[in-house]
């Protein structure tokens, strides 16, 4: 199975169980969590059933495409319900079989894995899951986004189409992953893993990503104090990457690096904080008159 | 009485492997407080895990709760009573809330006076009622970490999926999150199917039958005998870990053994890393020939029978291939940057907010292991080794393997030390400085290493204490109560002749030397001595020294750590021992009597019988040898030196009044007694010790 044919069938399957399926975001992020169909959307009380390839650019993780398993850009399918459904498991176990993984033939393993992720003032509580070994997927239950108490929770399932892609296609090295038939990985990301890597480590301007990390970061903060939401937060997100940027340069101290972190989840908290408030004041319009929590347990 | 069979099993998404053990013996004992406080008879109770579910099967459960009659206590007669005899308000209305008439009431004293009574008969209600109030049981399970779910506001380890709860064949009716009670349960997520549970007796087969072993033990020995018979297949030695082993055990329901191989290229890599990455990040258990020798294999747990075992197989090879490349790339990429290139980078690595960064913290470890040194007048050759190993002993943290691997610190410092030249003593004085690494971990064997260690754990503990960083019951971040154990340990085990206290003023005055914002000295001072104490209670304890034996001896101090290890195995010996009563006797009653004054000076003029003189000579003479015997830390003799007092004690006390009225005498006598009580009090504070002499 093709990656590109992987891709089809995850969307089918999540389509059936009603998600709506979303186009990757446009603004450059380390993962399909910070998408804001994931991290705005999982706030407040209105349904939200998504799914979406997200391509996560992780800087640090860039190695001029010499590394069989690491990359500067990989990509994940991401899928949110909420509230997270009674039988999310066995949902999620019928996916993999709509991959051809037959549990019957594989060792498959929820294995404990709290999430966290201290630049958004987000955490969760879940697995990686193993086929025979190998983490191919995180399980999250929602706990904490941008400081704010999930509620209901959502479920987060993120594949990492790569690593899944390599066991199905049982290559060793991710280049040689056929993305369609006659085209692989190699062919399309080669160019771009090996200058993105030039880029990060040897290339990138110092001076000019710590001007602009300052500058992301006053236009979210004057943005979001006119109650623009969205905008504000694709200015975090900026901020989010320029930082990373900075991280795999080795520029930023271990001192620096906390106070960094901190003025990013200092905005992700402000803009949780105003993007349910909006919601409130649009009626939570996606509620539809449904109850907000039906259960005092 | 009749009696019926119990079971109760929560069906859950996975839970965390290593909340297991806990969750097993909490489900045990809230069952059991539950049941009896219903006053509800059972034969037994028999718990399970799995990950899965916990279950509880109580056999023998009694249908009925026990009865109890009880006396209820009313009014005093005099208000239960009017002036006429009638029965009063108050009466009436006692009797009315016991459910009872006047008719019932009798008297009663009670301290001199009379009371009304009933008696008041409750009967037990039929354990089928009270069987769903096992939900506040379920409930009051408590994990290290919870969760909530869905819109739920209930947190709890994982989402509950399924119950099941029978009396017999009878369903026990409640529910959780919307999750009712039934008799179905499930089995295997892949190899079993929903089934229906006929009764508690035979709940456990049922399960097997639905490939899930529900009782852990059988599991780890399935387990153990696929590894055994593996071994013997393979002529294998495979190293079992049992918190691995119990880890594994908890992330199966159906435990199928197999093996696998890895390329012996990787073998070049220092093994700790291999077993680290296959432990650790994938729990398998690593593989050597019958000599010990580190082979390219592993053996895995898969939760599943041996259908495709191959496959299963396959797969695990290659993530471990992609781990351990990792790993040797790692390898390969440290032993490029010099200790000197690391030694630098540890001047931006953040020690603690306050104590500055590791570079400064590695400063004042090397300030602490030179003094160290001096006062115990190593040789030249080992405090040349000792400093060095100080200077270099965190350069491993900013290494690639010790990033990914933080377990391997000082471990992957000592192997890449020998590869830049550093000698094998400063190489293994890295790696032990951080020895003990757990409670009861091994202990450094080099005289430099041992040095290191406790001159780094001292910089830790006198800094974390000065700063207000103190342990409080679970909360000890920086470990700081083992450490503190670890620096008495390596004493002891070098069997070093200093005195632990002198330890704390030399850490102390390190730290004045440097810019850090201390509290005040004295109350840091104090802090420390009490956190000693208290590890140093600890040691004698681990020594089998009871409770007032070790007060005894840490009243005046810790000072030599082996020499109060065996002045409390002298007193242990000689709290039973008939013959050392007398002796006792005399010192305890020296340490009362002396405690009602001071020592202001003794003038021999003023002795008035023989027996004060005697004992006052007796005292000299004995001092002189005594003070030779502590000095040289010998035990059994200064306790000798003390019994020789006995009689002279005995005689003084037979013949003289300490308290006279003449109060030139008395002093005089008070201060005799004071300086032979500060004799005994530099051995131990005897009056602490609870006699345990038979007569």
């Amino acid at each position: 199975m093709t990656i590109q044919e992987m891709i089809l069938t995850l969307q089918k399957h999540w389509s059936d169980q009603n998600c709506i399926l979303m186009q990757a975001y446009d603004v450059e992020k380390g993962a399909g969590t910070m998408s804001p169909m994931t991290l705005l959307r999982s706030l407040g009380p209105e349904p939200w059933n998504v799914a979406y390839v997200e391509p996560s650019r992780r800087p640090a993780d860039g190695r001029y495409g010499q590394n069989p398993n690491r990359l500067y850009q990989h990509h994940q399918f991401q899928v949110i319900m909420k509230p997270s459904p009674e039988n999310i498991q066995e949902l999620y176990l019928d996916s993999l079989k709509a991959l051809g993984i037959d549990p019957l033939q594989h060792d498959i393993r929820f294995v404990e894995d709290n999430w966290e992720n201290p630049t958004l003032g987000a955490a969760g509580l879940g697995w990686e899951v193993w086929l025979d070994g190998m983490e191919i997927t995180q399980f999250t239950y929602f706990q904490q986004i941008g400081g704010l108490e999930a509620n209901p929770v959502a479920v987060e399932i993120t594949y990492g189409i790569e690593r899944l892609a390599s066991y199905i296609q049982d290559k060793e090295n991710v280049f040689d992953l056929e993305w369609t038939h006659g085209v692989t990985v190699g062919d399309i990301f080669y160019q771009p893993e090996y200058e993105h890597s030039t880029y990060t480590f040897e290339e990138s301007d110092t001076d000019m990503l710590f001007n602009l990390f300052s500058t992301y970061e006053q236009e979210a903060k004057r943005i979001m104090e006119k109650g623009l939401v969205f905008p504000a937060y694709d200015y975090v997100l900026k901020c989010s990457h320029t930082f990373n940027l900075l991280d795999a340069k080795g520029v930023i101290s271990v001192t620096e690096r906390t106070g960094y972190i901190g003025r990013v989840r200092n905005l992700a908290r402000a803009i949780a904080k105003a993007y349910v408030e909006e919601r409130e004041r649009l009626g939570f319009p996606m509620l539809k008159g449904e109850a907000v929590t039906d259960e005092n347990n | 009485m009749k009696t019926t069979n119990v079971l109760f099993e929560i069906g859950l998404e996975e839970m965390p492997a290593r909340f297991l053990n806990d969750a097993q013996k909490q489900l045990e004992q809230k069952t059991r407080d539950w049941l009896t406080e219903l006053r509800i008879p059972f034969e037994k109770i028999k718990t399970y895990v799995t990950p899965r579910r916990l279950a509880v099967v109580i056999t023998e459960v009694a249908e009925k709760q026990h009865d109890i009659e009880e006396e209820a206590k009313g009014p005093a007669k005099k208000i239960a009573l009017d002036e006429e005899g009638n029965w009063s308000k108050a009466a009436i209305g006692f009797t009315k809330g016991q459910g009872k008439n006047v008719e019932d009431i009798y008297f009663k004293e009670l301290k001199g006076i009379e009371y009304a009574y009933v008696n008041k008969f409750i009967e037990g209600k039929q354990t089928k009622e009270l069987l769903p109030a096992f939900k506040d049981v379920i409930l009051s399970l408590t994990f290290p970490k919870n969760m909530r779910w869905s819109n739920h506001n209930l947190r709890f380890v994982r989402p509950i999926r399924w119950m099941v709860a029978l009396n017999e064949h009878e369903i026990i009716p409640f529910e959780i999150t919307g999750v009712p009670t039934n008799n179905e349960s499930q089995g295997h997520r892949f190899l079993g199917e929903p089934i229906e549970i006929s009764s508690p007796s035979t709940y456990v087969d049922q399960l097997k039958q639905q490939y899930v072993i529900v009782d852990s033990d059988e599991r780890k020995d399935l387990i153990l005998q696929g590894i055994k018979a593996l071994e013997g297949r393979q002529n294998w030695k495979v190293v079992v870990d049992q918190d691995l082993l119990d880890e594994v055990s908890h992330l199966v329901e159906f435990p199928t053994v197999f093996s696998g191989a890895f390329s012996e290229e990787f073998l070049s890599v220092p093994e700790e890393a291999l077993i680290t990455s296959m432990k650790e990040h994938q729990r398998y258990f690593p593989v050597r020939t019958q000599d010990g020798e580190l082979l390219p294999n592993f053996v895995a747990v898969r939760n599943g029978d041996d259908h495709h075992l191959e496959t299963v197989s396959k797969g695990n090879e290659k993530v471990l291939k992609a781990r351990l490349s990792d790993a040797r790339f790692f390898y390969e990429e440290d032993q490029k940057h010099s200790i000197e290139e690391n030694v630098n980078k540890l001047e931006k690595m953040v020690f603690q907010e306050k104590l500055g960064t590791i570079a400064d913290k590695v400063r004042r470890t090397i300030t602490i292991t030179k003094k160290l040194c001096s006062l115990l007048q190593l040789d030249e050759q080992t405090t040349k080794n000792a400093v060095r190993a100080a200077e270099i002993s965190k350069f491993d943290l900013v290494t690639n393997m010790v990033n990914e691997f933080t377990e391997l610190q000082g471990i992957m410092g000592e192997k890449y030390a020998i590869l830049f030249g550093e000698n094998q003593q400063v190489a293994k004085a890295i790696n032990e400085h951080y020895m003990p690494r757990h409670a009861g971990g091994e202990l450094p064997e080099t005289v430099a290493g041992s040095v290191v260690s406790i001159a780094d754990k001292l910089d830790t503990i006198v800094g974390c204490l000065s700063v207000g960083i103190i342990p409080s019951g679970s909360q000890d971040p920086y470990a700081l109560r083992r450490q503190a154990l670890g620096i008495l340990q390596i004493i002891n085990n070098q069997a070093w002749d200093v005195n632990v206290d002198e330890l704390f003023a030399t850490t102390l005055e390190v730290y004045q030397h440097t810019d850090i914002e201390t509290s005040d000295l004295k109350e840091v001072a104090e802090s420390i001595k009490e956190f000693f104490t208290l590890r140093a209670s600890y040691i004698l304890k681990d020594q089998q020294v009871d409770q007032d034996v070790r007060d005894a001896v840490l009243a005046s101090g810790i000072g030599n750590v082996a020499f109060t290890i065996a002045k409390a195995k002298q007193l242990m010996e000689k709290r039973h021992d008939s013959s050392f009563k007398p002796t006792q006797e005399a010192l305890v009653r020296v340490l009362n009597i002396a405690a009602k004054g001071e020592d202001t000076g003794i003038d021999p003029q003023l002795f008035e019988n023989k027996q004060e003189q005697e004992l006052f000579d007796t005292f000299q003479t004995v001092n002189t040898t005594y003070q030779k015997c502590l000095n040289n830390h010998l035990a059994d003799e200064a306790l000798q030196q003390l019994t020789t007092l006995t009689s002279p004690i005995h005689e003084f006390f037979e013949h003289t009044m300490v308290m006279t009225e003449n109060d030139n005498l008395k002093t005089n006598r008070l201060s005799l007694l004071n300086q032979i009580a500060d004799i005994i009090y530099a051995f131990a504070d005897l009056t602490k010790i609870q006699w345990k002499q038979q007569q």
